[in-house]
This record gives C-alpha cells, structure tokens and sequence, in this order.
C-alpha cells in the first residue's frame, strides 16, 4: 500500500473520487495541501478572488450535474467567506464539499491566529460536518462527505483539517474506501407501494388536477419520469422557480411558474384544483402565499425525498418519501397498469379553463408607456438568441424573476439560481463553474448592476482561466426588486435602493482583457446580443439600459391565497 | 402538549451541540435534557422534554432523525412509558420544627435527606417531574436554599426497547 501525507491524500481522495476541479484560495493552515495539488496534475485548482465565488463556482458546477462540487477555503477568514456559499448550497439542496482549514489541533480554542470555529459556525447551514482527528482518517472522511454531499436529501458538507493532519513528513498507508456504511444514515432508494397505489387513485379520480414539481425533479434527476407521467395522464404541469426546467417550457402542458411571481394561469389552477401531485417541492412561503387560504378545494399527494419536508407548512392527505425518479417511474407503472384512465370530458373542461386563463392573462408587459427598453424584452430576446438551450445562471432580483418567467428553458439543470438563500452575487462564479465543465456550451450570466458588483472581483479569475461567459447585465440604475416593494408599500420611498456612481461597465471589462457592449435601444438589441455570441471565445460583458420603473407581474397579493395577484400596476384579481 | 423525546446518538464529538443547535435554530422549545452514554460506549441516549402541538412535534422527531449522528428517535409520550428525573433540594433548616417538617414531607414523598448541617438538610427525590414540582410546593419556597434537577430520563414500559 501507498504511504501518503495526510496533505497527499486529500488530493488523492478528490481524484480518486472522480473531481475534476477544486476551487479555492489558499491560506496559512492550507500550505501543505496546496503544495500537495502543485506536484500533480490530475486535479486542476482553480483561484478565484473571493472563497465565496469558490463556494458558488463548486455549487453550480453540483446544480448542472447532480455531482458534489469541492471548494477549498483557509481557516478563518477564509472559511466564513465560504458561509453564504454554503448556506446557499443547504437551502437549495445542492451537494458541495467544502474543505476548510484549521489552525494546528493544539491551538484551537486559544483564539490562535485565523482560527474560527467552522465546525460550529457552519453547523446550522450543512448537512453534516467533520473535523479531522487524525490523518489516517482522511480518505474514509472524504468518501463519507460526498456519499452524505449526493445521496438522500442532498447538502454540502464542511470538512475540517487543521494543518498539523496534513504535514507533508508524516505518512500512512492509503486506501480509498469504495464504499462507506453508516448506520445512523441510510437514504431511502424506493416510495412506499401502497401508499403510491393511494396516490394513483386520487389522481385517476381528480378532476381539476395540477402536477407541481420543484428542484426536486432537477437533482433527483427525475425530469425523463416526469415527463412520462404527466404525458400519459394529459395534466397540467407547473413548476417552482428551483424546478424550472424538470418539464419543457414550450410544452402546452406547461402552465409556467408558480407562486409570488408566477404565472396567472399557474396560479389560478393551483387555486381552483382538486388534486395537487407535489414533486420534490417543498411549499414554502413564496409558493404558498397564505398558508391558512392556500389551495382550499385541493387534495394533496407530496413526493419528496426528506419526510421532514411532508406536513411542514401544508399538511399532506397522502405523504410519499423516496426518491422523485424511483417514485415517479412505480407511479407511472400503476397509472398503465390501472383498469380505469383519467376522466376525459373532466379534463377536457379543466384544460378549457386554464386555456381562458392563458388567454385573460398571457404574463404580458406593457411596452408603450417608456422609452427604454423593458427588461422582459431582453430575456425573452436571449431566449430567442441562445434557441432556449442556453446554461442561464441568474443572479437575485428582479432580472432573476424575468428571467425564470420569459427564458423557455427546455432542459433541466440548465437554469441556475439561488432560490433559497436569495444570494445576490452567485449568477458570475455559478456561470464560470458552469462554463469550466461544460466549455461546449452557451454559458450566461442574467444579472443587475446591484448583483453583478458584489462577486465582480471574480472578472479576473475569468481572465486566468479563459471562461468566455456572456454576462446580461440588465441596468437599471436600482435595486429593483427592493425599489419594486417599496413603490408598493412604502410610497415609493425609495430608501438606498439607488445605486449612485455605477461604473462604466465596458471600460471596467475591458480593463480586465474582456469584451464590454452598451446597448440603449431595443432597435439594437439582437445585433448586439448575436454579435456577443458569436465571440465564442471571448468573455463578453453586455450592459443593457431597461426601464426602471418597471414591476414584476404577477406578484400575489401578501397573505392572499394563490390567486390573490397584482397583475400590473393597476389591475388586481 | 409536554413529550418526552428519545434519541440515541453516536457517542461523536460535536453530536450534542447538533440537536441542541437544531433545538433553536428550528425555534423548536426544549424544556429539559439529558444525556449520557449507553452500555454500547460507541452510543448516547438523550432525553428531551419539549411542549408543542403534533405538527411541531413531529417536525422535531423528522428533524432530529435527519441528523447524520442520530441513529434513532422515538416520542415515548406515544406509548405507556415511565419517567424519572432526579432532584436534588437544599434547604434551611435550623429549628427543630421546620427540621421535623422537612423530614415528615420527604417520607411523604419518598425522598431521602442525603446531607445534614446544623442550619441545612438536603434531601434527594426521585420521580416524575410532577411529583418533584409537588414536592417543592409543599415545601413551600421560604425555605429552599438551592434547587438542582437532573431532567428528565425516560423509557418505554413493556418489551418495547430503543436500541440499533
């Protein structure tokens, strides 16, 4: 057997593990590691400028393949820098691995020089965290974190390695484990039958039924089942802004997204359904809207992989825990299998009037009442640019929720955002992870003036590396989505939503070696955008001036049930 | 409503401050607790005291069973079960009357006095919290000097057992 350093076999336990890529910033309790990845070539580190980008880089590379992205962060400072990105990770169930490091075993709790306790400071926000005792336990702590990192519910994991684990004169024999058992953790592979038989009833029995699928479906890889399901019964399906993608957005089953900015349609079908079949959603408080009003004429059957998601806001009439794919496909089986088939003339009268529903209110915008551009223009134009195929990591915001609306996405994995967390700043390191793993494909970053500036240091990782992402940056000179909120509730007082002394955009990028484009007028708008693309290999940077007044429609109306919406700014339901 | 949860945990560093941490994290209210090892070294059973309605009980026995350290969790409350907490009560007693009176109440109660002074008696209970609460109200609270109460411990009557 190899005799390796505790520092060696971090490295190797990552290859070994199949990671291709480790993103991180190295520190003083690192140093031995990362003279560790300096003496081989099978890991490529990638420096970033900020460990949060690190963070979300691991995070979104995780998001387009169902995989653990690994981030490697110092002790101290380095580590809390990760903690958005972790947090980020946990409330959208994406598996990282997050390797920290330590200050030496016998100073820690002497407030030693960049030390932090990562254990306790990351605890709330991590499936689960280790803290290295001994080197020899390395490669076994390693396989745990990404078995936890991918199976189950997924999450990131925190391993902690103060530097005296990893000195390079201290080896042991390696091995990678295979496999690990834990008796304290065994996911569940498979849905309970009869209570799916339960569920196939309801739904050949519904009349007014609605499909309501969320991130689930996208990283329990589930979206081919999906698709089958709702096929063979001929039902609408909506999805959550994390599910976006886990059924085609040009599909005419597809009623749009759900919840505070969903789509009319979507939103009035939950409302009036009676028979709602939730996949790997979670019904959280911008889908629910009030909880006490939500859905009152709706049975609900709830798929989900973590029974802590059943019953925890909306009380669930047939709960199912297992995995989306494994349940899915079992429930699909019994639905071919069962004597009797959805009722026709039911569904045909439903389908009439969600069609009237489309029709009423087809999620449209106003374009005569500004001069500028209407950020919805500019989605809808890259949908029509990138044909819908596009990696479109957004940032938080107003141009997050056009873009969920107006991008068509046909493709699961392929829309990246935090949904959770709400993290402004992910959209530029979540498009540079995606575009490293996926250099073949159309890689954009939808983001604001306010978003875009709190990860923009990351423009020099794009110059070391070559990551010719395409960056939309919709301007509007504020924090729109606040300045939104406050035109509604507070009077249009638009208290630090401004943004002052914004810089120039295209001078900034091309001090970086990249590409800038200015674009004032609609007129120009796809020139500009197909110019952008086809500099395949360019980072381009495209500041688009919109309309700042403008409002995200349909916005439910606080505390309403799921059809209480504001539909512009004078029209409610 | 008042449940007794049952949680047996690996024997790791870092396994408590995890269910503690949920405890507040998850605004979930924790009213005692109790920890210790098992026969199996590798092992810690801990007992939680907690008040909440059945959805909030549930989501605390669905959460702590998603911690990667908790092997298993059981809310005794839902079967006949038997509980004890051990109290343990100091008290001024430095004439012969109230001396007289704190021993006759102990008996009562089933208590031992496990220390005397010239001035104090303290006296160990054990029982369910109740029956501690009663005691110290029939004591009545002008003569207690110190009140320290282990939480509560608790397990399934009959054959049932929490075990791997």
């Amino acid at each position: 057997m190899e005799l390796l350093s505790g520092a060696e076999m971090v490295v190797r336990a990552l290859r070994d593990e199949g990671v291709k890529f480790i993103y991180g910033y190295p520190g003083g309790a690192l140093l031995h590691i990362y003279d560790a990845i300096f003496t081989q070539d099978d890991v490529e580190h990638v420096l970033v400028r900020h460990e949060q980008a690190a963070t979300h880089m691991a995070d979104a590379y995780a998001r387009a393949t169902g995989k653990a992205g690994v981030a490697l962060v110092t002790s101290g400072p380095g580590a809390t820098n990760a903690v958005t990105g972790i947090a980020t990770a946990y409330m959208d169930s994406i598996p990282m691995v997050v390797i920290t490091g330590q200050v030496m075993s016998h100073l820690i709790g002497e407030d030693a020089f960049q030390e932090t306790d990562m254990i306790g400071v990351s605890r709330p926000i991590v499936k689960h965290s280790f803290s290295v005792q001994s080197p020899e336990e390395i490669p076994e702590i390693i396989k745990k974190a990404f078995h936890i990192a991918e199976s189950g519910r997924p999450g990131p994991v925190v391993v902690d390695i103060p530097k005296d684990m990893t000195t390079p004169t201290e080896r042991y024999e390696y091995e990678y484990p295979k496999n690990v058992k834990m008796r304290s953790y065994n996911p569940i592979s498979k849905g309970h039958t009869g209570q799916i038989k339960k569920a196939v009833d309801m739904l050949l029995a519904a009349k007014r039924p609605v499909l309501y699928t969320g991130g689930g479906v996208i990283m329990g890889d589930a979206s081919e089942q999906l698709i089958a399901l709702a096929k063979e019964l001929g039902y609408p399906v909506t999805n959550t802004l994390m599910g976006l993608g886990g059924y085609p957005g040009t599909d005419p089953q597809f009623i749009g997204m759900l919840g505070m900015h969903g789509s009319y349609e979507a939103n009035m079908a939950m409302h009036h359904s009676d028979m709602i079949l939730c996949v790997g959603a979670r019904f959280d408080d911008r889908v629910t809207n009030g909880t006490d009003k939500f859905c009152p004429t709706a049975k609900i059957v709830h798929i989900d992989i973590d029974p802590a998601s059943i019953s925890k806001t909306i009380k669930a009439d047939v709960p199912i825990v297992g995995p989306a794919q494994a349940v899915l496909k079992e429930m699909l089986e019994q639905v071919q299998a069962a004597k009797n088939s959805p009722c026709a003339e039911s569904l045909k009268a439903w389908w009439e009037q969600i069609d009237e529903w489309r029709g009423r209110h087809g999620g449209r915008f106003r374009t005569d009442d500004s001069e500028l551009m209407k950020p919805q223009q500019v989605i809808e134009m890259l949908s029509k640019v990138t044909n819908g195929d596009a990696y479109v990591c957004s940032d938080v915001g107003q141009h997050q929720m056009f873009a969920a609306q107006y991008y068509k996405f046909n493709k699961p994995n392929r829309w990246i955002n935090s949904g959770g967390l709400g993290t402004m700043g992910f959209g530029l390191p979540a498009a540079m992870g995606v575009k490293m793993n996926f250099p073949e494909e159309e890689v954009v970053c939808v983001t604001g003036e306010g978003s875009i500036q709190m990860n923009i240091q990351e423009l020099s990782t794009i110059s070391q590396y070559d990551i010719p992402v395409k960056v939309i940056c919709l301007n509007n000179q504020s924090l729109g989505m606040v300045r939104q909120w406050q035109d509604m509730n507070y009077e249009s007082r638009h208290s630090q939503s401004y943004m002052k002394s914004l810089p120039d955009f295209v001078k900034l990028v091309e001090s970086y070696g990249h590409v800038g484009i200015k674009v004032e007028r609609y007129e120009d708008l796809e020139d500009a955008m197909r110019e952008a693309f086809a500099m395949k290999d360019r980072m381009v940077f495209m500041d688009i001036a919109v309309d700042p007044f403008e409002h995200v429609y349909p916005m439910q109306v606080p505390r309403g049930s799921m059809r209480d919406m504001w539909l512009s700014k004078t029209e409610r339901t | 409503m008042r449940h007794i949860i049952s949680v047996l945990m690996e024997n790791e560093p870092g396994a408590l401050s995890r269910v503690v941490g949920l405890f507040s994290q998850r605004n979930f209210n924790i009213e005692s607790l109790t920890v210790a090892p098992t026969e199996d070294e590798t092992l810690s059973r801990l007992t939680v005291t907690t008040v909440g309605d059945d959805r909030v009980v549930e989501q605390i026995t669905k959460q702590l069973n998603k911690l990667i350290d908790v092997v298993k969790v059981v809310d005794l409350t839902e079967g006949d079960h038997l509980e004890r907490e051990l109290m343990m009560i100091k008290m001024k007693a430095n004439n012969g009357t109230v001396r007289a009176e704190i021993k006759r109440t102990a008996d009562i109660f089933r208590g031992t006095i496990i220390d005397v002074t010239p001035n104090t008696f303290t006296v160990q209970l054990v029982g369910a919290s109740s029956k501690l609460d009663a005691f110290i109200e029939a004591l009545g609270s002008s003569n207690i000097m110190e009140v320290v109460r282990s939480g509560v411990s608790g397990i399934a009557r009959g054959e049932k057992v929490l075990t791997l």
